[in-house]
């Protein structure tokens, strides 16, 4: 009997295509995500916008939290660690929960290594803004990829940068450029080969970071996302049950205007938003040497 | 004549296309009410049960499939849904615990030798209904099980390349 491997965490990560998962800080809001039709919640103790409004260091989920939310929701339960901290992911392994998210949104632990995820057990998701950076995630060992886009910002512009600038640099690989694009994103040849001759990052590909309405959700959809993280952009919202269907409604039908108009209708108001250049810190831009 | 659709609301649809496509048999994806009109046999995929069964009462999909009688091959989520969609065994979701748990072993079927299934976060059957028939076990417990038009199995057959279990399911009433 095989367990832990990595066909098993890709698999996990391929039963939650075409969905939408959901920031969640307590566990009245975890029953919403799940009644509203989210494929798996992500559990914190503040989600991004907030995260950016009170500042300081943010760490890993308390235990006890994610154990209530664990017992409360029958779909996956993913939470976060700060990048390279080994440590926070050992407790989510041995909290027994379903994902990992070796999130940019948290303080950043260590600016040299990200975590060695293939000495877990449990899958881990990771942000990326270009291929190099998403391939050097998936050589350690990351079962899923998102875009980080610009979390808690309410404003998707990150996003689409980053899922456009994925699906150029994948298309722009050929034989001829193969072995000086795995020195440039420091990565060996054969998972540029692997892209080259898929035409895809060779793990499920969703996005984040900004997603703030259905028409954000089916936008990216459009673009070729395989499923939708939202983050603060349900329960920042003035009506987080409302809008929570609404977003999943608009990923399942996101080449179906008429229907995305209909779930678009009297949502009330969306997250207030921010424009990037006003931003004090970029989430993005954290990610070990 | 056979019509092959695939639910392709959430979850694996794309990896039973691969499946079906490895076959040679042509499908739909079937995403609103209208794609179940012209099909008799729809595979329902992996994904989160709670997710799709919501959708397809949104979707006003619900119905259709209840009365439609149409063969269906459910896998882990889909399994589910044939259950309430009338299939009579007993499921218990996530039978086995959370991502840790899953796993991948080989069944022990007469049909199906060295079949191996992928489980994840996978749910358990208890048939007791004698007209039911076990074509695959895992440790006695039955993971591959078909009454009439349905075709359920509480592992992923869609993860892997071997295309016996849905070359079964298309033989299904499909003269």
């Amino acid at each position: 009997m095989e367990k832990n491997t990595f066909e098993l965490k890709s698999g996990l990560a391929q039963m939650l295509k075409g969905g939408v998962i959901m920031d969640v800080m307590n566990v009245e809001q975890a029953k919403i995500a799940e009644n509203s039709g989210a494929v798996a919640v992500m559990a914190l103790e503040r989600i991004p916008s907030l995260i950016r409004e009170q500042g300081g260091v943010s760490r890993m989920t308390d235990p006890k939290l994610l154990k209530e939310i664990k017992k409360a929701v029958s779909i996956p339960v993913m939470a976060k660690v700060r990048i390279g901290h080994f440590v926070e992911a050992q407790i989510l392994e041995a909290l027994d929960i379903d994902f990992i998210d070796e999130s940019e949104v948290l303080t950043m632990a260590d600016e040299q290594f990200h975590v060695m995820k293939d000495d877990f057990k449990l899958p881990f998701v990771c942000g990326a803004r270009n291929l190099g950076e998403a391939l050097r995630r998936i050589e350690e060992g990351a079962a899923m990829i998102r875009t980080k886009g610009e979390a808690g910002t309410g404003n998707i512009v990150e996003a689409v940068r980053h899922l456009r600038q994925i699906q150029s640099e994948v298309h722009d690989l050929s034989t001829r450029n193969l072995s000086s694009k795995a020195k440039e994103y420091r990565v060996s040849k054969e998972i540029i080969s692997w892209v080259l001759k898929n035409k895809r990052l060779p793990v499920v590909t969703f996005v984040a970071g900004g997603i703030a309405t259905p028409a954000d959700a089916a936008m990216m959809m459009q673009m070729g996302a395989e499923g939708v993280f939202v983050g603060s952009g349900i329960f920042a919202s003035s009506n987080p049950e409302v809008r929570a269907k609404a977003i999943v409604q608009a990923t399942m039908n996101y080449d179906k205007p008429e229907i995305l108009a209909k779930v678009s209708e009297n949502l009330g108001s969306a997250m207030s938003g921010q424009e990037i250049n006003e931003l004090a810190v970029k989430f993005a831009e954290r990610e070990a040497a | 004549m056979k019509k092959v659709g695939i639910l392709a609301l959430q979850g694996s649809f794309a990896e039973h296309a691969k499946i079906l496509e490895q076959l040679s048999q042509k499908y739909i994806f079937v995403r609103s009410k209208q794609d179940l009109e012209n099909i008799t046999h729809l595979i329902i995929p992996g994904g989160e049960s709670t997710t799709l069964e919501k959708l397809l009462w949104e979707f006003d999909m619900w119905g259709h499939l209840k009365n439609k009688k149409l063969n269906i091959f459910g896998t882990c989520a889909g399994a589910i849904l044939c259950q309430k969609l009338g299939l009579d065994i007993e499921i218990e979701r996530n039978a086995y615990g959370a991502q840790q748990a899953s796993f991948i072993a080989e069944l022990d079927s007469k049909i199906f030798k060295k079949l191996q299934g992928v489980f994840i976060r996978a749910p358990k059957f208890k048939v007791q209904n004698k007209k039911i028939k076990i074509l695959a076990h895992y440790k006695q417990a039955p993971v591959l099980v078909q009454q009439n038009n349905f075709l359920v199995a509480s592992f992923h057959p869609e993860l892997r390349k071997d295309t016996r279990v849905h070359a079964f399911f298309l033989t299904l009433n499909s003269d």
